[in-house]
């Protein structure tokens, strides 16, 4: 009996053994023209005008176009769906001429009529649909609907729409606005078909336990656009499959497959990657970086900057309402040790609130490299005895693609500080759900580490976002710049609008409202055979000329 | 033996009831919530005033309890905030693959648990047995987090053996009609669909099934000690039994009763372990949705997830009882 035994494990062992050696056989390749790619959850929803996540953004943007769009990596704005847009009437009315022959995946057309059932669909909007959860972009960017059904709501800046034949569409809007354009490459306005939205119920939804739920089949399972992939299937919380469009108007994907799989945890997408079972993956942790470049399969793709780091001060706090403090704390701040050590590679340092790449950036800021005895000389100049004392919070419990470790970025500048006449006094508190608010109504100390990644390519949603009003946050007011970033969100015309970020942004790098420190650039991993895999600054991943293996 | 039965269902009502008033009040005391959640970086204060307000989250926690158990009782498990879809969809979707993932751990843990502690305890005080001692003791000590990474890190990204994440093959086009996808397979006469499942639960398993697999060593070890030394064991033996026989009928069975309790008792156990054990393989079932839904903070997630496993382990345990009948007909229910 006891041989006998002993010989019933053994046999489970071995057989366990050869179980797992057997797969060894499987072949990891993927078949040819299929790409997987692991992001950190599923979409929400695939009916762009109703979800607000980068998850979703990604994956319907491989199916959706918008009348204008980012050139793929960049900032710049180009043609999409209209091949030209001309603001007249003082900025109040848009004229889009639109690309012709182009057909939404059920075969029907594209069209002027088309657009404006989009915008009017977004404009009618009422009940459910008015839930800033389900709507969160389309009210940020044209505040509220034909019929608010809440008096919080804002009123519309859209007015109405006209089609003049099949090739032109005219918008018109209630006041001259010039992030209007900037606004449409947002996924949230990429044109869907109408036809389609009709048949599979994209309009039906309602209000749950307070969350908007859609209810109709579109977004889950009839998702229909003009761009390079259609919609196949979407298993929840296994995997999103798209197809190439065979009759998309552009150049063709050269993928047959894409497939979308969510993995949350950030080193179980590394090992995917590691083994195979994904080709590509989004969000890498910057610490993970040296594991992907030093594996000679493997390489980072890096996604250009579009966000900012940034040490609040708070001007409503003396002596830090002094210009000279708040130079002497950019001065003191260790800005390019903090970048060179904790970024991986993955960040550069920001001298101004706006990324590279957005226009109204410009080399022209006032920089301030580490230099301790200036910031010493300064905070003398201002009159006080050293070390001044300083207040200086940092979120717990949290990291963000701009920064991913605050606590170390925040040991190292508070030792920077200390040496450069200060006297920091350390406070924490964690990002939720104490952080955020303290840092928004002021309270989170003289310093506070913060920042902010941009959702559409306009320097309105960075610095205008930040000092076009007061903000308790940095408790500081300049009405020359306030004025400025007011006019340049107003005017339509590019070349003025940049003319007046640029000098908003060096007035800005003078008053010093706040110390930029670093714009990250976000990793993905890839496996070396993947080419062409475009990461857009606005989070999303362009696989419109995408091949895995030369294919 | 019904009207066992009818009055443990009857005793459900105030266990549930206590399950219900625990989980929303932990989950309501969770530091953060969904707007925060949402927002992050643009969490104004009005914004988080209009949120808060949508989801009633500005009520009275009493008032918002009483709506919590009133939707209980309506069937309605409420919408992800995070995700804002179904609740009870995705309880229907997640649900069979814990299930799967659960019960291929307990198979996993009693078939290598229960040999394991048979030959312990009959080679009771010798190496064998120590070993077996210090191995359980090993697998009760050992995070089942910590474990799954290891497993998966040797195995699946060293070796390449095994996948690292997933259910099944990504690129496979299968229907999952019941979405257990064993029985899919079954069903669907489909081996290679089948093996794909294996593949992808094993690493999972083993790992969840760490645990009860010591738990089971040892009770096992420590029932079949007791029992052999019983005196109908003896007698069976004086009697000229083969000692074969006397294990399989005399021994085995009757230690076996206590190994039923455990079981019961480890489907808490292989619930909860789900949870990291899920997130660490990206495993779809409810455990890295329950995960998830804690980091966004979403209280219809975990107040209707956590519910329904609580239902889930109560009625296991009033299976588990009932078994006791079947396995030990000299146990009758009154």
């Amino acid at each position: 009996m006891r041989g006998k035994g002993l010989h019933l494990l053994i046999g489970v062992l071995v057989a366990a053994v050869l179980a797992a050696t057997a797969t060894a056989a499987v072949k990891k390749t993927h078949a040819g023209g299929t790409l997987v790619f692991a992001g950190a959850a599923d979409p929400t929803l695939l009916d762009p005008a109703l979800v607000s996540d980068g998850e979703s953004f990604r994956a319907t943007e491989q199916m959706f176009e918008t009348l204008v769009k980012l050139k793929p990596g960049t900032l710049k704005l180009v043609p999409d769906l209209a091949t030209k847009w001309t603001p007249s009437n003082g900025g109040k009315t848009w004229t889009f001429t639109l690309r012709q022959g182009v057909k939404f995946t059920d075969g029907t057309a594209f069209n002027a009529k088309a657009v404006c059932a989009n915008f009017n669909r977004w404009y009618n909007w009422t009940g459910p649909f008015q839930d800033a959860g389900a709507t969160y972009y389309y009210q940020a960017a044209f505040g509220g609907f034909k019929n608010n059904g809440s008096s919080t709501l804002s009123p519309p800046l859209y007015k109405s729409c006209a089609a003049k034949g099949n090739s032109t569409a005219v918008v018109n809007l209630n006041h001259a606005t010039g992030t209007f354009i900037n606004w449409l490459v947002l996924q949230a306005f990429a044109m869907q078909s109408p036809t389609a939205m009709n048949k599979y119920g994209a309009d039906q939804g309602s209000i749950s336990n307070g969350a908007f739920k859609a209810t109709g089949s579109y977004g889950f399972s009839h998702p229909t656009g003009t761009g390079p992939y259609k919609f196949v299937s979407w298993t929840i919380g296994q995997k999103l499959e798209l197809a190439k469009n065979p009759s998309y108007w552009g150049p063709k994907a050269k993928l047959d497959r894409l497939i979308i799989r969510p993995i949350s945890a950030n080193t179980a997408r590394l090992q995917a990657l590691q083994t195979g079972d994904v080709n590509a993956y989004d969000l890498a942790a910057p610490q993970d970086v040296p594991t992907i470049t030093g594996n000679s399969n493997l390489k980072v793709v890096k996604r250009p900057a579009f966000n900012v780091a940034y040490v609040t001060i708070n001007s409503a706090h003396a002596p830090f309402n002094n210009k000279l403090v708040r130079q002497a704390v950019a001065y003191g701040l260790d800005r390019q040790s903090v970048v060179k050590n904790f970024y991986y590679g993955t960040g550069k340092v920001a001298d101004q609130f706006l990324p590279p790449g957005l226009f109204g950036w410009t080399n022209k800021v006032t920089k301030y490299t580490y230099d301790p005895e200036k910031a010493k000389a300064l905070l003398k100049q201002a009159g006080l005895s050293l070390p001044v004392p300083v207040e200086f919070w940092y979120p717990t419990g949290v990291s963000r693609p701009y920064m991913p470790d605050p606590q170390r970025n925040f040991q190292a500048f508070a030792a920077s500080l200390e040496n450069s006449g200060f006297k920091v006094t350390v406070k924490s508190a964690p990002w939720r759900p104490d952080y955020v608010s303290k840092v928004n109504a002021g309270t989170a100390g003289d310093l506070n580490l913060i920042g902010w990644t941009g959702d559409f390519g306009d320097p309105d949603n960075f610095v205008g976002t930040f000092f076009k009003t007061f903000s308790p946050q940095f408790g500081w007011k300049n009405n020359q710049i306030q004025t400025l970033l007011q006019k340049a969100a107003d005017e339509t015309n590019l070349k003025k609008r940049t003319a007046m970020y640029q000098k908003a942004s060096i007035l800005l790098s003078k008053s010093v409202p706040a110390v930029p420190y670093v714009n990250a650039t976000p990793a993905l991993g890839a496996q070396k055979k993947v080419a062409d895999l475009v990461a857009t600054p606005t989070g999303g991943v362009w696989f419109g000329n995408t091949s895995v293996g030369g294919q | 033996m019904l009207r066992f039965v009818v009055r443990r269902l009857f005793a459900l009502i105030p266990i549930l009831f206590g399950v219900s008033l625990l989980v929303f009040f932990w989950v309501h005391n969770l530091p953060g919530g969904p707007t925060d959640a949402l927002l992050g970086e643009r969490s104004t204060p009005a914004l988080v005033k209009q949120y808060k307000e949508q989801f009633g989250l500005n009520q009275p926690l009493p008032i918002q309890y009483v709506k919590y158990v009133r939707s209980l009782l309506e069937g309605d498990l409420g919408t992800s905030i995070a995700t804002r879809r179904s609740v009870t969809t995705e309880i229907r979707t997640r649900f069979p693959a814990t299930i799967e993932l659960a019960l291929m751990a307990m198979i996993f843990a009693t078939a290598v648990g229960i040999p394991l502690g048979f030959v312990a305890a009959k080679r009771h005080g010798g190496v064998s047995d120590h070993a077996t001692l210090f191995l359980s003791l090993l697998g009760v000590s050992i995070p089942v987090f910590f474990l799954a990474i290891i497993l998966k890190y040797v195995f699946a990204v060293r070796l390449g053996w095994l996948p690292t994440v997933g259910r099944e093959d990504i690129l496979a086009t299968r229907q999952h009609p019941t979405n257990f996808y064993f029985l899919d397979a079954i069903i669907e006469r489909d081996p290679t669909a089948w093996w794909d499942s294996f593949k992808h639960l094993l690493l999972p398993a083993i790992a969840l099934g760490s645990i009860p697999l010591a738990i089971i060593t040892r009770i096992t070890r420590a029932s079949v000690l007791d029992v052999q030394n019983e005196d109908y064991v003896r007698t069976a033996r004086a009697k000229g039994l083969p000692p074969r026989e006397v294990d399989r009928r005399h021994v085995l069975r009757n230690a076996l009763l206590p190994i039923t309790t455990v079981l019961g008792l480890q489907v808490g156990l292989l619930l909860s372990g789900a949870v990291l054990t899920e997130t660490v393989f990206a495993y779809p079932g409810m455990g890295s949705w329950l995960a998830d839904g804690i980091g966004n903070r979403d209280y219809p997630v975990l107040e209707g997830g956590i519910m329904f496993l609580a239902i889930v382990f109560v009625l296991v345990n009033l299976i588990v009882d009932i078994s006791y009948a079947v396995i030990n007909p000299r146990i009758r229910y009154s």
